[in-house]
């Protein structure tokens, strides 16, 4: 396991090293300048924390389904990586606004849902971690709620007009910007998959761990 | 796991590239507003005159200190299971015998 997770984790962190020279060389921006770099991360946190949620709401639904353990292990790996990846959407995108628009935060639908989906897989964690018995069950029910959530995240920006820029930026960028941002995200994917790859690995260890110490109790 | 990974990337790939199913038709953009002369920098709005390189290096910073507490993390819970693991295993093959 650890064989694997080394190089892929080290191939991550050479390109999380080399993005901020390649986005260095991105032109700016024409309105917003300098601080319009802060999208090179943002973008691709935001669309990873979207996919995680999209998986553990997959995976705990053919857990309900079919009461499988690696649907479940899926599914909790994920709801961490969907809370990882949104806290980094969340910092970064006020950080952004604080310039580009004036204030930290908006109410507006995609900001306000984000924030929902984020805190729906907080209680995802805390409701593993503390619920007690039985809590796969009703965790599987939350992440499925919170996948619910995600197709109107995404259409918020075209559906209700706010400042946030709409889904049609990101295919409409020149080359010149959109070759740092698709480095950015593959470094983000890659990062995400390790790490997803890791944190089941994780699981699956601490349920063989449970069944040998079931053992030793019989 | 293959899957998995399969369907991670069909997942991505439709998140980035279905945005054209959702788009609504642009109305015509008007001229950009004409500026008058030069705006000196002490008279723009406060939010203008924040230091834009101090946010970003806010932003990417927190981002690989918060990538790198998170895979610090995970090692350690890692280690920490499969060490009990190698422990128990020993144990009981020691009972067993």
């Amino acid at each position: 396991m650890r064989r694997m997770f080394l190089p892929a984790l080290f191939v991550a962190a050479a390109m999380f090293a080399f993005a901020p020279v390649y986005v260095a060389r991105a032109p700016f921006e024409s309105t917003m300048g300098l601080v319009q770099k802060i999208f090179y991360f943002h973008f691709p946190s935001a669309i990873l924390m979207l996919t995680s949620a999209i998986v553990s709401g997959v995976g705990s639904a053919w857990f309900l389904a079919r009461k499988r353990p690696s649907a479940d292990r899926l599914a909790f790996a994920a709801a961490e990586l969907t809370v990882l990846f949104g806290l980094l959407t969340l910092v970064t995108g006020p950080l952004w606004a604080r310039k580009a628009w004036g204030v930290w935060w908006q109410w507006d639908a995609r900001l306000t849902m984000s924030l929902l989906l984020w805190m729906i897989f907080v209680a995802y964690l805390l409701l593993r971690k503390y619920g007690g018995p039985g809590s796969e069950t009703l965790s599987a029910g939350l992440a499925v709620f919170g996948m619910a959530n995600v197709p109107f995240i995404y259409v918020s920006v075209n559906v209700w007009r706010t400042i946030h820029p709409k889904t049609t930026v990101v295919p409409t960028l020149p080359v010149d910007m959109s070759a740092p941002l698709w480095f950015c995200f593959a470094a983000f994917a890659l990062l995400y998959m390790t790490l997803l790859t890791a944190r089941m690995r994780l699981e699956e260890q601490r349920s063989q761990l449970e069944q040998l110490y079931l053992e030793i109790e019989d | 796991m293959k899957a998995v990974h399969v369907a991670f990337v069909l997942l991505i790939a439709l998140l980035v590239f279905g945005h054209e199913g959702f788009a609504q038709p642009q109305p015509p953009a008007g001229p950009p507003p004409q500026i008058e002369g030069f705006v000196p920098v002490d008279s723009l709005p406060p939010a203008e005159q924040l230091p834009a390189a101090r946010l970003l290096i806010i932003a990417y910073a927190f981002v690989w200190v918060a990538i790198f507490f998170y895979v610090w993390s995970l090692w350690k819970r890692l280690g920490k299971v499969e060490g009990e693991l190698h422990q128990l295993a020993k144990r009981t093959g020691a009972n067993a015998r």
